[in-house]
């Protein structure tokens, strides 16, 4: 973790939903930093604005006001095509559902991130590290269909980080696992970030898993505590 | 790795994969039997006129190569005779008895000397005025014998004898015969004209068309040139309301099919948004497993048209003949693929702008 530039950097950012005639305001003023290499835990109650401050992150929804930056680029003003370059190299995410595509080997989940970023060629080294310490390379070839939750999720990891993205934002990764699957997934999360120094959003409910985290943000009805 | 994911898309799907592949086949089988068929019939009716033998051939005006009915006058055809470098002429009455049989009437005499008469395989020519000839195909198919009886323009024939095919018409009866029972007395259809030697061909044709006014002219070789789709108009729409209809459903079977895959795989357009994919590489993603699937029933569809010509020739034994025709072979898939193509289009723009937030949360 280094003490700089913020990787992320959030002043006022500010979310409204229309739902029919009624707005929500999803977010009320958020100002958070993430330090490059920091793995950070939020947590809150349903409804606190979790997965909006999520969703503006990685450049899934525009902000209604505010500024946000993410590794440099200011996201507010961004055109839907930027903000999909965005997702495509800056960010990456992990799902409390996997959201592995079931019609490709996990091999080929992975390798869409990177066809879809247009990186081809062989994987590199490093990240073939990556994938023993996922411990997944003897599982690469089975759909998911064929893999147990944990492994589904260590899969989705694995696809989230190919690109090497600035940021990776985990959405309560743990939720649909038991306790000794979650415990390895939470692990395996801490071990990228202490090794290869990946800065991590997680959204948890789970206190246990939030103190995985360097430090806890705790959210409430769109504001950070 | 695209093409990889259209591939496993149509393989985790194989029965809706299957009705599609089939359902455009059907499409293109339509357009090929539908121009095979009437290919195979104009070819085979060429054949059949060039089989008379004559050199000339003289028709009344209008349009259409069809002709049925007495429209010339048969006092002409000994005037024609006589005319220089003529070695022979004949008349024939043609009377349609459905869309595509005729029954013609003949006078074996002056026919006979077109081209020494025809090859019979069993019995003989006229002996009553009410026989008939019938070729081999028409026995085969009514299951007739020299001997046998037919019904045909409302009167009973007696089969005097049965000839071999290729050879003006499949039934010939008494010209005489037929003039009286259709009410066209003295009157033919069409008239043949034999030349002593080929180069005499234009000089004769000019000199009759001369001589003969109204009456159309034609060297055998430029009649037969007009068995041609495009020269009979209905058959030609005709044509394109199949194509248009192939399209149609070609479109339909498509966008049922592209919807219903949309609407099913919601998340996983969510995922691969989540993941940077542009609204592009989804469309793109669609409009391939459309081609693929369009290709795929296009050569099915081409398998089939052989199946049909099976049925239509061994099985069913009707009267109607079915060519294959390869340089239809492009623009039928050319066509499925269009309409497959129209039929993705909204799908596959529905999921290009899907919300990748909602597509995430559908379950």
């Amino acid at each position: 973790m280094t003490n700089g530039e913020p990787i992320i950097s959030i002043r006022g950012l500010q979310k409204t939903y229309h739902a029919g005639e009624v707005a929500v305001h999803a977010l009320r003023g958020v100002d958070l930093d993430v330090q490059p290499g920091e793995f950070v835990s939020i947590v809150g109650p349903s409804g606190s604005g979790k997965s909006t401050l999520f969703h503006i992150v990685g450049g899934l929804t525009p902000p209604t006001s505010g500024t946000i930056h993410i590794a440099g680029r200011d996201l507010l003003g961004m055109s839907d095509s930027e903000r999909t370059q965005l997702r495509k190299k800056t960010v990456g995410f992990v799902f409390q559902k996997y959201n592995l595509l079931p019609t490709l080997t996990a091999r080929d989940n992975i390798e869409i991130a990177r066809d879809i970023a247009h990186h081809n060629g062989p994987l590199d080294p490093q990240f073939l590290d990556v994938l023993k310490l996922l411990g997944i390379q003897s599982r690469l070839d089975h759909k998911p269909r064929a893999l147990s939750g944990g492994e589904q999720q260590r899969v989705a990891i694995a696809r989230a980080i190919v690109n090497r993205p600035a940021i990776l934002l985990a959405d309560e990764p743990t939720g649909n696992l038991d306790t000794e699957n979650s415990n390895a997934v939470l692990g395996l999360l801490r071990d990228l970030n202490g090794r290869l120094g990946q800065t991590i959003l997680m959204i948890t409910h789970n206190p246990e898993a939030a103190g995985y985290g360097h430090r806890i943000v705790r959210m409430r009805d769109g504001h950070i505590e | 790795m695209t093409n990889r994911l259209v591939f496993e898309n149509l393989k985790h799907r194989p029965v809706r994969t299957l009705l599609g592949v089939i359902a455009i086949s059907i499409q293109v089988t339509m357009v090929l039997t539908l121009v095979g068929m009437s290919e195979g019939m104009l070819n085979e009716q060429a054949s059949r006129a060039r089989g008379v033998g004559a050199d000339i051939l003289i028709r009344p005006p209008g349009g259409s190569i069809i002709v049925s009915g007495g429209q010339m006058d048969a006092r002409f055809i000994p005037f024609i005779d006589k005319q220089p470098h003529v070695t022979a002429a004949t008349g024939t009455l043609i009377f349609g008895t459905d869309l595509f049989n005729y029954t013609t009437g003949v006078d074996l005499a002056t026919f006979n000397r077109l081209n020494g008469g025809f090859r019979f395989v069993e019995g003989g020519p006229f002996q009553h005025p009410d026989d008939a000839l019938v070729d081999e195909v028409y026995a085969n198919q009514h299951k007739l014998h020299a001997g046998d009886t037919i019904t045909n323009t409302n009167h009973k024939w007696r089969v005097s004898g049965i000839y071999e095919p290729g050879m003006l018409a499949r039934m010939v009866v008494p010209l005489a015969t037929l003039q009286d029972l259709t009410g066209n007395t003295a009157k033919v259809s069409t008239m043949y004209v034999k030349v002593d030697t080929a180069a005499n061909i234009p000089g004769v044709i000019a000199e009759l068309s001369d001589k003969l006014k109204t009456y159309k002219v034609y060297s055998m070789e430029d009649y037969t040139s007009l068995f041609s789709a495009t020269n009979i108009p209905m058959l030609t729409d005709f044509i394109w309301v199949v194509v248009g209809v192939g399209v149609l459903v070609g479109f339909l079977v498509v966008f049922l099919s592209m919807y219903t895959a949309v609407l099913e795989r919601t998340r996983e357009i969510g995922v691969l948004k989540a993941l940077g994919a542009s609204p592009g590489y989804i469309l793109n993603i669609l409009l391939r497993e459309t081609v693929l699937l369009a290709v795929a029933g296009s050569i099915l569809g081409i398998l089939l048209s052989y199946v049909t010509r099976f049925i239509i020739r061994d099985l069913v034994r009707s009267s109607l003949i079915q060519a294959i025709v390869p340089r239809w072979w492009l623009p039928a898939a050319a066509i499925a693929i269009v309409g497959a193509l129209l039929g993705c289009l909204y799908p596959g723009l529905k999921a290009a702008r899907q919300d990748a937030i909602e597509a995430l949360a559908y379950d």
